[in-house]
């Protein structure tokens, strides 16, 4: 039984640029069958589910977007996504056997890079989480934590050498996260990378990662490869931890300043009553 | 000249070649292949390159090497890490290479299936990959009772870069390694080795690396 208030998210279902001019395939959301297809080249991309209901579509950020129960609301905007002079990079999905709230977590910690991105990401000695601002936007119902400072040896596939890079964070809808980072080649701008969260089960999930970048030299190739680097190196950190359900009532777990932003969006998650994914009773 | 490789940063047959060359201190140049999600190993001009679509290719002026045992054997020739002389220990070294063979088309298949959404026999592929692995341990136990630590010696091979890689990441496939202490041991040895470098999946030692503070003087 999915939760109301899941059914009424956004997810990623597909990458547009994976799909043929015309197509029939399945998928799973939320443990449900989902059929995607397109008749013809000039049709609409249609997606039923189960019960053979039609669903929400929207084609954007390089994926596909559907609904299963109705959107609340049209899709999350990501305005630099229309920005002149950005390159979008899409990079494929990787699938994941954790929550698919465990994944957008972790996207959103700061203190595992030294040790899950070693020389990239982070570095030791320089550890330290400064404080860094945290709030739920009213306006928009999002989770954002602004003002991360963090010492990051590598910190693009276009930096180079170490720099203190400053991020954003945003979560506009529980399985989508967005970071906002120094851009080494326009220092006034922020580049955009993003992780859209396709839940299969509540604890097995795709993560396509996406990226609207300024940056006019490095090949396609070594942007994807860069992020997908990056992401598998979280991954056999994902399947490892325990509980597989995201808590959101506070029990064992003993939190530090460096997760704020976690907290927020446990505390956003169980306010919204969006439990797909989640441990709701404290083991 | 400079050697090229042609890599993807997520196949461990392609992490297999950029591994020797820095244990064997090769310098080598890597051209990243959009693999997945670009399909770009299929391309018109990869396939003129490397007609079997596969990744890792070497390429070192005319030569083009496309098969990883071939690529490990042209990274190692003349060091240490061919082996002890001999003909057993050379026999040997060649028979674990073909062995990894098998590791590719099991545990790399499970890999490939549970992460990028491969079609294949799961069931198959974890079964062949365990029965892979317990051949492994029964190999590393032997050999750690005559005093040796790896596949084909004392001293660590092109066999035990060959087989490292899928068997480190057995996991990402479904396949535990929690009940192979000396394969562990192992993988603990190769990782401590002097210019070890890891990829996504397979960490580094991190008590390898110098401690983050200085220690406390009385």
């Amino acid at each position: 039984m999915i939760p109301d208030a899941a059914r009424h998210e956004w997810y990623p279902v597909a990458m547009l640029s994976e799909l043929a001019p015309s197509f029939a395939q399945d998928t799973v959301l939320l443990g449900e069958r989902l059929r995607i297809s397109r008749d013809a080249p000039d049709l609409p991309i249609r997606i039923t589910g189960p019960d053979g209901a039609r669903c929400a579509v929207a084609t954007r950020y390089g994926h596909l977007w559907t609904s299963p129960g109705g959107p609340k609301a049209g899709l999350f905007e990501i305005p630099e996504a229309a920005q002149p002079g950005r390159r979008f990079v899409d990079c494929g999905a990787v699938r994941v056997r954790c929550s698919p709230l465990r994944a957008v977590e972790n996207f959103l910690d700061v203190a595992h890079f030294p040790f899950v991105h070693t020389d990239i990401l982070g570095a030791e000695p320089h550890t330290e989480v400064e404080r860094y601002d945290v709030q739920v936007r009213e306006e928009s119902d999002e989770v954002w934590a602004t003002k991360v400072r963090f010492f990051q040896p590598m910190a693009a596939r276009s930096a180079e050498g170490g720099i203190v890079t400053d991020y954003a964070y945003r979560v506009p809808t529980p399985t989508v996260a967005l970071l906002y980072k120094t851009c080494p080649p326009r220092p006034e701008e922020r580049d955009v990378i993003a992780i859209f969260v396709q839940p299969l089960a509540e604890d097995l999930c795709d993560v396509w990662p996406w990226m609207a970048l300024f940056d006019d030299t490095t090949p396609q190739a070594d942007l994807v490869q860069f992020q997908q680097m990056i992401f598998l190196q979280d991954r056999s950190i994902l399947e490892n931890q325990i509980p597989r359900l995201l808590p959101l009532d506070p029990g064992l777990e003993t939190p530090t300043r460096a997760d704020l932003t976690s907290v927020a969006y446990r505390r956003w998650l169980k306010k919204r009553g969006y439990t797909y994914g989640a441990q709701t009773v404290p083991a | 000249m400079t050697v090229l490789l042609y890599d993807h940063v997520l196949s461990p047959n392609c992490y297999k070649a950029r591994l020797m060359a820095r244990l064997a201190g090769v310098p080598l140049e890597t051209v990243a292949v959009n693999a997945y999600p670009g399909r770009e190993h299929l391309s018109e001009e990869s396939l003129a390159r490397n007609p079997a679509g596969t990744l890792p290719v070497l390429v070192d002026g005319d030569l083009i090497l496309t098969e990883t045992q071939a690529i490990l054997v042209y990274l190692a020739q003349g060091s240490r890490w061919m082996g002890a002389a001999g003909p057993a220990t050379a026999a040997t070294v060649q028979g674990w290479l073909a062995f990894s063979a098998r590791l590719t088309s099991s545990l790399g298949v499970a890999r490939a299936h549970d992460m990028l959404r491969k079609p294949a026999d799961i069931a198959a592929a974890r079964s062949e990959g365990t029965l892979c692995l317990r051949e492994i341990e029964a190999r590393l136990v032997e050999q750690r009772l005559r005093g040796q630590g790896f596949l084909a010696g004392a001293d660590p091979t092109i066999a035990d870069v060959a087989c490292f890689p899928h068997v480190a990441l057995a996991p990402d496939g479904g396949v535990t390694l929690d009940p192979y202490p000396a394969i562990r041991l192992w993988m603990r040895a190769i990782r401590g080795l002097d210019g070890f470098i890891e990829m996504p999946g397979i960490h580094r030692r991190h008590d390898l690396t110098p401690e983050p503070q200085p220690a406390v003087t009385a």
